[in-house]
C-alpha cells in the first residue's frame, strides 16, 4: 500500500514534470518593426538598440514597465552628500562566460561608454559630468560637478559589459558575438543584420529567468507584414500593430493584445522666435506680424482642436487626450492639469482680443512616417483650425527630409516652420527631460532646448527647470517640475499637447506582453499566461 | 580595334564619373543624416559632436573630393548606421536579392513560354483568351499589393507556406543559398513568384507574338508536309525561332528585375540588398546609398561596353564609323 502510493506520487511527478518541460522547452518566434544598428551596447543610442541591449545586458539600475526605477546590478544607492553618490552592487552575478561582474566592470564601462569610435549617438549624454570612483569589489562612488538629482536615470540608460572581453573590442566584436558578453536574462548566439537575431536563455540571469528557452527575432518593417505573419503563425509575438488592424485583431480568437499607454505625447510647436514667421500670413496673403507670439492665439489654437475627436476617429480609439508632457503616473506630472476641451466659440473670442477677428493664414507641417498616423493628424488639425477662422493648410513630409527643415532649415540654423509637429518620449521618464528639451531657452552653452522647435523662451521657466535640475530632493524637485510644466505648458502654452500615443502588441493566444511606457519590446516580460 | 576599345574605355569612365558627381551632390542636398541617429535627448554639443565625426561640417565639394579619393582606392566610405564598409554591406546582400532575380526570371521562362505558345497556336480559343486577359493582370497589378494578396491567400488563409523572410540556406561554392534546402525553396517561392510576375506577362506576350508570326512561315509548312509530329514541329522547329527575341528581352530586363525586387523584398521582408537600400534612403544612411548606385552605374556600364565592344567585334561598320566621328 505504502509503496503504491509512492509509485503513484513518483509517477504524478514524472507526469507533472513532462508536461511542464514541454511548456517549458519553448522557442519564441518574434518580428520587430526595427532592427538594431548594432549589438554593441554603446554603439548607438536609440530606441531599438537600446531595446535589444536590455535582453542581452543589465544595468546598474533597472526601469520597470513604468520606467519606475529598481535595483539591477546594483542593490541600492544612495547620496552621501549633494556631489557624491554610493552604489552598492550585487554580488554572485556572473557575465554569461562564466566570469563574475565586479567594481571594475562598471568603471570600465564607464569609460568606454563615452568613446566608441564612429558612435552615432554616445552614452555622453547620460555620463558627461560623472567621475566613477571603485571604493572596493561591490561599491563604487559617482562625483558630480554639481548637486544633480537625475544621476540615477541617467545610470539606468548604460547598459554594463565586461572588462575582461570587451577591453580593446569594437564594435565588429560585439557584433560577431565575440565581445557580446552581458549579464542579461539572455545570451547572444547570432546576428545576420536584416535576417535574424538569436537568443538562448541566461540560466544563471540574476533576476527573474526568462520563460524562453530560445528567441529567434526577425525584422519585418512593413506593418501588414507583421500582422500577416503573426497570423500565418509563422512568428508568436509582434509589436507595433498598426491602427488599422487593431480592431480586426481583437476579434481573431487565436490571438492576444497587449496596450499600454506610452511616455511619448505628440504635441504642436509655434513659432515664438520671429516677427515676421515664414508660413504666417493675413487672409489676403500680405505679411503680418507673427500672431503666434501672443498667448491668446496660441490658446485659441489649443481651443480649437478637438482631441477626443482626433483620438476616436484619426486614431481609432488608440491614443489618449493630453494636458501636458507625460501621463498620469510619471514623476513631476501636474495633478491639476487637463486636457484643453474643445471650445470653438471660445477660440473665436479669444482671436477677436487678439486682433484676428477673420483669423489668418498658417501652415502646418508634420512629418508622415515618424509617429503612428502622424499626418492623418496634421491634416485633422489643418480642418479645425480652418473651421474657427484661422485658414491653415497641411504639409507632411518623409521624416528624413522633414527633421532637418524642422530644426535647422531655416536661416542661420534656425527652424524653417512656424507651426509643427513631433512627439517626445521622456527616456528618463519624468518630466525634467521634455521640460530641459522643449520648453527651456534654446541655449547651446547650458546644453538646453536642444529640441525646442518653437524657441519658447520665458526667464521663470528657465530658472525653474534649472533649479529642477539641481534639487536632489524628490518632493522638491517635483513640486518645482509640476510648476514649471503648469507655467510653460498651462499658462505660457510654449507648446500644445495633443495626446500620448498607445503603444499595441499582438501575440498568439497564451503569451502577453507587460507593455512598456519606453515603447521597447523586452523579451523577458513576455511570458505565457498561465 | 584597340583604339576603339581605349575610346570605350575613357567614354565608360567618364560616365561612371560624372555619375558620381550626381549621385553624390543629389544624396547630399536632402536632409540631415543626424537628425535621424541622435538620440532625441542629445544637447546641442553632442550634436555637433557627430556631425564632426561624419565629415558633415565640411563643404560638400570637400566631402566629395575625400570621396573620390577613397573610392579610387576601392574604398566607398563607411555605412552612418552600421559603421560597416558599405561595398562590404552591399555585397553580403548581393547572393539574396540573385537568387530571388534568378528564380523569378526560370519561374517567368517555364510558366510564360509554354502558355505563350498555347495561345499562340490556338489564338481563338477560350483558353487562350484567358491566358491573355490574365497576362493583362500580371502587367497592370501593382507587386506591392500582389505580394501583400499572395501572403493573405497562401500563408495565412491557405497555411500552405510561410509569410516573410529567406529560410534555411546552405553553402554553395562559399556563399550561402536558400534554393538548396526544402526550407529554403518554401520561403523562395511566394516572393518570387511576385517578383517574376511582371516578366511572366512579358514573356508570355513574347512567345505568343513570336509563335503567331513563326506558324506561318515556309520552313513549318514544309514541316508538316514532309508528315512530322505535331510535338517535333513545335519543340525544335517553332520554340527555337521564337526563343531569340525572349532571350534578347529578359537578358536585359535582368537588371529590371534587380531594380524592381526593392518593392517585393520590403513586402517579404526579404534580405537583399533592396530591402537594405530601402531603410538607407529612410535613415539618410548616404555611404550606402552612394555606394549601392555606384555599384549599379558601373554593372550598366560595363554591360553597354561589352556589348559595344561585341557589335564592333560583329560588325565593322560600328567600328568605321567611329573611328570617323
Amino acid at each position: 500500500m505504502y509503496l503504491s502510493k509512492k509509485l503513484h506520487t513518483a509517477l504524478l511527478a514524472a507526469a507533472m514534470s513532462l508536461a511542464a518541460s514541454t511548456v517549458m522547452a519553448a522557442d519564441l518566434r518574434v518580428g520587430l518593426s526595427a532592427e538594431p544598428s548594432a549589438i554593441d551596447p554603446h554603439y548607438h543610442n536609440l530606441g531599438p538598440n537600446n531595446a535589444m541591449a536590455q535582453n542581452i545586458f543589465s544595468r546598474l539600475i533597472e526601469q520597470d514597465e513604468k520606467q519606475r526605477l529598481m535595483p539591477g546590478l546594483a542593490t541600492s544607492w544612495k547620496t552621501i552628500d549633494d556631489l557624491t553618490w554610493e552604489f552598492t552592487l550585487r554580488q554572485g552575478v556572473t557575465f554569461h562566460d562564466g566570469s563574475p561582474f565586479t567594481a571594475d566592470d562598471v568603471v570600465f564601462t564607464m569609460e568606454r561608454a563615452v568613446n566608441v569610435p564612429n558612435s552615432p549617438a554616445s552614452f555622453v549624454t547620460y555620463i558627461k559630468g560623472k567621475t566613477t570612483i571603485k571604493i572596493d569589489d561591490f561599491t563604487i562612488q559617482f562625483k558630480t560637478e554639481r548637486p544633480y538629482p537625475l544621476l540615477p536615470q541617467d545610470i539606468s540608460t548604460v547598459p554594463i559589459i565586461s572588462k575582461k572581453v570587451a577591453t580593446g573590442a569594437t564594435t565588429a566584436d560585439f557584433n560577431s558575438g565575440k565581445a557580446a558578453i552581458g549579464t542579461g536574462p539572455f545570451k547572444f548566439v547570432k546576428w545576420v543584420p536584416g535576417d535574424t537575431l538569436e537568443l538562448v536563455k541566461n540560466p544563471t540571469y540574476w533576476g527573474d529567468k526568462a520563460e524562453w528557452d530560445r528567441v529567434i527575432i526577425k525584422p519585418i518593417k512593413s506593418g501588414p507584414g507583421r500582422v500577416a505573419a503573426l497570423l500565418a503563425g509563422d512568428v508568436d509575438f509582434i509589436d507595433n500593430v498598426p491602427p488599422t488592424d487593431i480592431v480586426r485583431l481583437k476579434k481573431e480568437s487565436k490571438l492576444q493584445l497587449s496596450q499600454g499607454i506610452s511616455n511619448r505625447v505628440i504635441y504642436l510647436h509655434l513659432d515664438q522666435l520671429r516677427e515676421d514667421s515664414p508660413f504666417v500670413t493675413a487672409n489676403d496673403g500680405s505679411k503680418i506680424k507673427n500672431p503666434l507670439l501672443d498667448v491668446r492665439v496660441r490658446r485659441a489654437i489649443s481651443k480649437a482642436i478637438n482631441r477626443e475627436l482626433i483620438v476616436e476617429r484619426v486614431m481609432e480609439g488608440v491614443a489618449v487626450p493630453a494636458g501636458q508632457l507625460l501621463p498620469e503616473g510619471f514623476f513631476g506630472v501636474s495633478p491639476a492639469m487637463k486636457p484643453e476641451p474643445y471650445d470653438p466659440a471660445g477660440a473665436k473670442k479669444l482671436l477677436a482680443e487678439a486682433g484676428y477677428p477673420d483669423g489668418f493664414k498658417l501652415t502646418i507641417h508634420g512629418p508622415n512616417d515618424r509617429y503612428i498616423n502622424d499626418a492623418k493628424i496634421t491634416e485633422a488639425i489643418a480642418q479645425m483650425l480652418s473651421a474657427t477662422g484661422i485658414k491653415t493648410t497641411p504639409v507632411t513630409m518623409p521624416k528624413s527630409v522633414y527633421f532637418k527643415r524642422a530644426s535647422s532649415g531655416g536661416p542661420d540654423k534656425t527652424p524653417e516652420f512656424s507651426f509643427l509637429l513631433v512627439g517626445w518620449g521622456s527616456g528618463t521618464g519624468e518630466a525634467s527631460s521634455p521640460l530641459k528639451s522643449l520648453l527651456h531657452t534654446y541655449d547651446k552653452s547650458k546644453g538646453m532646448g536642444a529640441a525646442n522647435r518653437g524657441r519658447h523662451s520665458d526667464a521663470t521657466v528657465d530658472a525653474l527647470v534649472e533649479e529642477a535640475l539641481a534639487t536632489v530632493d524628490d518632493k522638491k524637485r517635483s513640486d518645482l517640475l509640476i510648476k514649471a510644466t503648469e507655467l510653460a505648458v498651462g499658462e505660457r502654452l510654449g507648446i500644445i499637447p495633443l495626446h500620448y500615443q498607445v503603444n499595441t502588441w499582438a501575440a498568439r493566444k497564451g503569451i502577453v506582453y507587460k507593455a512598456r511606457t519606453d515603447e521597447r519590446t523586452v523579451l523577458n516580460l513576455v511570458t505565457s499566461s498561465k | 580595334m584597340s583604339v576603339f576599345i581605349i575610346r570605350r574605355l575613357m567614354q565608360a569612365v567618364f560616365v561612371v564619373w560624372i555619375m558620381s558627381l550626381l549621385v553624390f551632390v543629389g544624396v547630399n542636398i536632402v536632409g540631415n543624416p543626424v537628425d535621424m541617429l541622435i538620440s532625441p535627448e542629445a544637447d546641442q554639443a553632442e550634436i555637433e559632436r557627430v556631425i564632426k565625426e561624419l565629415g558633415l561640417d565640411r563643404p560638400v565639394h570637400e566631402q566629395y573630393w575625400y570621396f573620390l579619393v577613397n573610392a579610387l582606392k576601392g574604398d566607398l566610405g563607411n555605412s552612418f548606421v552600421f559603421n560597416q564598409p558599405a561595398l562590404k554591406l552591399i555585397i553580403q546582400r548581393i547572393p539574396a536579392t540573385f537568387e530571388l532575380a534568378v528564380v523569378a526570371l526560370l519561374m517567368a521562362i517555364i510558366v510564360g513560354i509554354p502558355l505563350g505558345v498555347y495561345a499562340g497556336l490556338k489564338p481563338d480559343g477560350k483558353i487562350s483568351k484567358t491566358i491573355m486577359a490574365t497576362s493583362i493582370l500580371g502587367f497592370s497589378l501593382p507587386t506591392f499589393w500582389v505580394g501583400l494578396m499572395m501572403i493573405m491567400v497562401f500563408a495565412v488563409i491557405l497555411g500552405w507556406l510561410p509569410s516573410f523572410g529567406r529560410g534555411e540556406t546552405a553553402p554553395l561554392f562559399g556563399i550561402e543559398f536558400s534554393f538548396l534546402t526544402w526550407d529554403g525553396l518554401r520561403h523562395l517561392l511566394l516572393p518570387a513568384l511576385n517578383l517574376s510576375l511582371f516578366k511572366m506577362s512579358l514573356v508570355i506576350r513574347l512567345a505568343r507574338a513570336g509563335t503567331r508570326e513563326v506558324v506561318h512561315q515556309d520552313y513549318i509548312k514544309f514541316a508538316r508536309a514532309k508528315g512530322l509530329s505535331q510535338n517535333r514541329i513545335i519543340f525544335v522547329h517553332l520554340m527555337k525561332n521564337i526563343m531569340i527575341p525572349v532571350v534578347t528581352v529578359l537578358g536585359l530586363e535582368f537588371g529590371g528585375l534587380i531594380a524592381f525586387s526593392v518593392v517585393t523584398e520590403f513586402v517579404f521582408s526579404w534580405p537583399g540588398m533592396g530591402k537594405l537600400i530601402i531603410e538607407a534612403l529612410q535613415n539618410l544612411d548616404r555611404p550606402v546609398v552612394v555606394a549601392y548606385l555606384m555599384i549599379i552605374v558601373v554593372i550598366f556600364v560595363v554591360i553597354n561596353l561589352v556589348v559595344d565592344v561585341l557589335y564592333s567585334v560583329l560588325d565593322p561598320r560600328v567600328r568605321i564609323q567611329d573611328l570617323k566621328g
